[in-house]
């Protein structure tokens, strides 16, 4: 507990990587292979459940401090992270900081036994709140911040998974590749867990995906890259990025965070029970209903629901869109070039009959509906015949409900992580409005103190209504001096809340407006950021509702409700649970 | 009963004397709680500071400017108000202002600490009617270590640092606290150095008969100066400049109360922070209200609204007064000013972003989006 403890305040205490990597490899050589796997799937971001809710935590805290409990939230608004906030408002421990109780459990995995596993399986409130404060007692400020998170399951020590398996991998003597691969897959319960992450000759974990090959955004117009020929060009799908992994007769289906989501998407594993043995593909999850694709806002509510009904399915069907092929009977083909890969994918689609899926213009007539109930569908490849037929097709992105088009060398390899130059993502320019700052709170970790999350306005009959939230695009230089002018302007406070008279006028970029009857102002946008601060415009020259629903994307009318389909007998008997769930 | 103090557009203004408590704009008569820029402005006809600070009221206001003194306890009177100051702990010369006329009694204290500071007179409370107090670090989340334990984790931070043949650079505001940080160290481990702003300030402090150590100036165009033994004490506007290349590697660490909370310290970009500060922990400013026997308590600085509904909480009359000195500093430019004390406001604010600049692009670069 103590040596994790300092770890993760040393590693709080450098902001170079470089130093992070050195400091885990120490750590991970030293540190027993038991607290080895706890230690690893904390800090490779492994969700772990709620011990006791921060309700509770709060409230008994605010006692032991003496405060009342509005004043946790101030100091919360303040801190801008509870563990932290607890962690300080707490009385002094009664045992010495650092040299007492934090010993007493010993490793990291007692601590976790001894602690937070007895407080989750405690039922008894009275009891649960008697070993948090025997354990605050015994604990200095640091140490509780740390222990905190553990109890909560929210632990974030500024280390990526890849660094983790960077410095893993060194441990191990193995590519940083390979580490993640591993660190993907694994178990991370026991000692042995962790002995095995770290056994230099171990053998590939059988339903592991591979690093997801990313594209970079391409800033100018595709001209420099030479002759269109040598380009795969598809759409760029609205969708969640996934991999499916079909061996020794299991499915796996991975999104690009490397979570498991298949049992979210009971019908595209059903379907891919199908797959030939040893089959990899890469490719989107999208709902698709009435011969079209639908936005990634209804895949979500799909993403969002872990156990499915058959309601869901029939109303959000999603369908495993593939554009590549990683491994065809057990082979990895990443090192073959694009074009051998889809050929080999179209074979693969042709044999089981996977229709393509085109994009329809708004106003075209839709596309045979047969697409809704097909768990498989394989992504088109555009032929254009030079660049500006590419440029045209990218034109058309919004109409069609696509983010844009991919770029992809026809000759390159399946890399890893965002190597430049192979895949390019040309989406289609944001939208873009000059909106109002008309409120903030103050942000979180680094952004601590500071009125750093927005909220915009547009003019709407010679008043400001709410457009959006916006939190991203400013430099720490801007955001500082944004903060004071919040603090100089403020009309009201509600909490944590600021409003503010109207002098910060802000370029706002987003993808797409939408009709929202749960906006007061009418309009959604999505994924709002902050492209500039326009010194230069006074509020009274920023946009108006009016401009902003001039924006709004055709409405997309959803097709009626088709029939629920008749029950397929399921193969597993998960699936027949899940199924029968609904009945 | 009218208020004996009120805010006018200059500043804090008592009617009945006639005269003004650390005013943001020129008048005819200031009474000065220390010399920190945001409390002690240049161009008023006449200032009155307590005498232990009159010589580092002059280094900062300079020129011939009349400066009258008070001894702490001692007391004049302006129009038959009795004005007396009385120690803060704050810096050197720090007073509160006790103002007295018609039965009442206000006590103004300008920035103050309960802690133990060994380069100026400890904080006395005054019994009083109303009391002014700052509340910089108004939330229970800010509790000081004992300044021992500060000064133990500084020594063996600097004896690492010299261990690898890294300087060690602490920064801390010139007037106040990196005297103070001088006087806490250990200056058997090695040399001390002081920026030239920190330098003004030391010779002001040791002709006011503070006792510092051995601090030495830094030689222009020098190399390696120290040799990478040396704790050098400057304030923060280095940081972004290239001043600190004369030492060759450093290690760059803050002491300040903000420290407390680590996104503060991660957004400045230092590694280490040391939680030492010259304003009152929240148990500080409590005992310091219950001491003053106040039952109306107006709250300026920082966390006034926390603070005063605190104070209300705890069956006092409590408010917030709007001053200049509230919050952040309005009118504090951030701007590597890395050359006069004068570019100081108030030394605690958590001002200037040190973040390192590679550092300097979008923090956030991945947008949370709001879903329609």
């Amino acid at each position: 507990m103590k040596r994790f403890t300092d770890l993760s305040w040393r590693l709080d205490a450098t902001t170079k990587t470089s130093e992070k990597e050195a400091l885990l490899v120490d750590y991970f050589r030293a540190v027993p292979p038991g607290d080895g796997a706890v230690a690893v799937r904390i800090l490779s971001g492994g969700r772990q459940s709620r011990a006791v809710s921060t309700t509770l935590l709060r409230t008994w805290a605010a006692e032991a401090a003496g405060i009342p409990d509005w004043l946790v939230e101030e100091c919360y608004a303040h801190v801008g992270d509870l563990a932290e906030t607890l962690a300080l408002l707490l009385p002094e421990p009664v045992a010495c900081l650092g040299t007492g109780a934090a010993t007493e459990w010993g490793g990291l995995a007692d601590c976790m036994r001894g602690t937070v596993d007895r407080i989750r399986a405690e039922a008894d409130e009275g009891r649960k709140r008697a070993l948090v404060e025997e354990v605050w007692r015994g604990l200095g400020p640091a140490e509780r911040i740390v222990w905190h998170k553990f109890l909560t399951g929210g632990l974030r020590l500024g280390v990526s998974r890849t660094l983790v398996a960077r410095a893993l991998a060194v441990v191990a003597g193995v590519e940083p590749a390979e580490m993640l691969e591993r660190l993907v897959a694994a178990r991370l319960e026991t000692a042995d867990d962790y002995r095995e992450l770290l056994d230099p000759a171990a053998s590939a974990t059988s339903r592991r995906p591979y690093p997801f090959f990313l594209a970079a955004p391409l800033d100018e117009p595709p001209a420099m890259l030479g002759d269109v020929a040598g380009w795969q060009v598809e759409w760029k799908w609205d969708g969640a990025r996934a991999q499916l992994v079909r061996r020794g007769g299991e499915t796996a289906l991975w999104t690009r965070g490397e979570d498991l989501v298949g049992e979210r998407f009971p019908e595209v594993v059903a379907a891919a029970e199908r797959l030939p043995e040893g089959t990899v593909l890469d490719g989107e999850l999208l709902v698709v209903r009435g011969g079209r694709q639908l936005g990634f806002d209804q895949l979500s509510r799909r993403l969002h629901r872990k156990a499915p009904t058959r309601r869901d399915i029939a109303e959000l069907p999603v369908a495993f869109l593939a554009y590549d092929l990683l491994e065809a009977d057990g082979v990895d083909l990443r090192a073959e070039p694009l074009c051998q890969r889809r050929r080999q994918l179209e074979a693969l689609a042709a044999a089981r009959g996977w229709p393509g899926l085109e994009p329809p213009m708004v106003g075209d007539p839709l596309p045979s509906p047969d697409h809704d109930s097909e768990p498989f569908l394989l992504s088109p490849v555009l032929c254009p015949t030079d660049w500006a037929a590419v440029a045209s097709a990218r034109a058309t992105a919004r109409d069609r409900g696509v983010e844009g088009v991919m770029l992809k060398r026809r000759e390159g390899p399946y890399g890893v992580g965002r190597t430049r130059g192979e895949w390019w993502k040309w989406k289609i320019e944001p939208l873009e409005i000059d909106a109002v700052l008309i409120g903030a709170v103050a942000g979180h970790g680094r952004r601590a103190g500071l009125h750093t999350d927005y909220t915009f306005g547009v003019w709407d009959d010679g008043r400001l209504v709410k457009i959006a939230n916006a939190y991203s695009g400013l430099t720490d230089k801007e955001l500082t001096e944004v903060d004071r002018i919040i603090r100089m302007t403020t009309l009201e406070k509600k909490g944590p809340w600021r409003g503010v008279t109207a002098t910060l006028v802000m370029q706002l970029a987003f993808e797409r407006v939408a009709e929202s009857t749960r906006h007061a102002s009418g309009v959604a946008v999505r994924f709002p950021r902050i492209v500039r601060w326009r010194r230069d415009k006074s509020p009274a020259e920023a946009g108006s509702l009016a401009d902003l629903r001039a924006l709004v994307a055709p409405v997309e009318t959803l097709p009626p409700l088709p029939p629920l389909p008749r029950l397929i007998p399921p193969p597993g008997d998960r699936q027949t649970r899940l199924w029968e769930e609904d009945e | 009963m009218a208020d004996l103090l009120v805010v006018s557009d200059a500043g804090l203004y008592c009617p009945a004397g006639d005269f003004w408590i650390d005013p943001w704009r020129s008048v005819p008569r200031a009474v000065i709680t220390h010399a920190h820029a945001d409390h002690a402005r240049s161009g008023c006809d006449r200032y009155l500071c307590a005498a232990p600070g009159k010589l580092v009221m002059r280094s900062r206001l300079g020129g011939t400017v009349p400066i009258d003194t008070l001894r702490y306890g001692e007391s004049t009177t302006f129009n038959g108000v009795k004005v007396s100051l009385h120690p803060a702990g704050h810096v050197l010369g720090s007073a509160q202002v006790r103002v007295e006329h018609g039965g009442q009694v206000w006590v103004v204290s300008g920035d103050y600490k309960t802690a133990p500071d060994p380069t100026c007179a400890p904080f006395e409370p005054v019994r009083c009617d109303v009391f002014i107090t700052e509340s910089t670090f108004g939330l229970p989340i800010y509790r000081w270590p004992a300044p021992e334990i500060i000064a133990a984790e500084i020594n063996a931070w600097w004896r690492a640092n010299q261990a690898e043949g890294k300087t060690s650079v602490l920064l801390a505001y010139a007037l106040g606290k990196a005297q103070r940080l001088a006087a806490m160290v250990d200056p058997s481990i090695g040399p001390i150095h002081g920026h030239g702003a920190v330098m003004k300030l030391v010779r002001a402090y040791r002709d006011s008969g503070v006792r510092l150590p051995p601090i030495d100036a830094v030689p222009a165009r020098a190399k390696r100066v120290g040799q990478g033994r040396a704790l050098v004490i400057a304030p923060p506007s280095v940081a972004a400049g290239g001043w600190l290349r004369v030492f060759g590697e450093v290690v760059v660490a803050q002491a300040s109360g903000w420290m407390t909370v680590r996104g503060i310290r991660r957004r400045r970009g230092f590694g280490t922070g040391f939680v030492l500060s010259d304003h009152a922990d929240f148990p500080g400013l409590v005992s310091a209200v219950e001491a003053t026997g106040a039952r109306r308590v107006l709250v300026t600085h920082g966390s006034s609204e926390a603070f005063a509904r605190f104070l209300r909480g705890r069956g006092l009359e409590a408010d917030v007064l709007a001053t200049r000195f509230t919050g952040e500093q309005p009118d504090r430019d951030d701007a590597g000013d890395d050359d006069d004390v004068g570019a100081e406001a108030d030394p605690d604010v958590p001002g200037p972003d040190m973040s390192r600049p590679d550092d300097g692009a979008a923090v956030d670069s991945a947008p949370r989006g709001e879903l329609p």
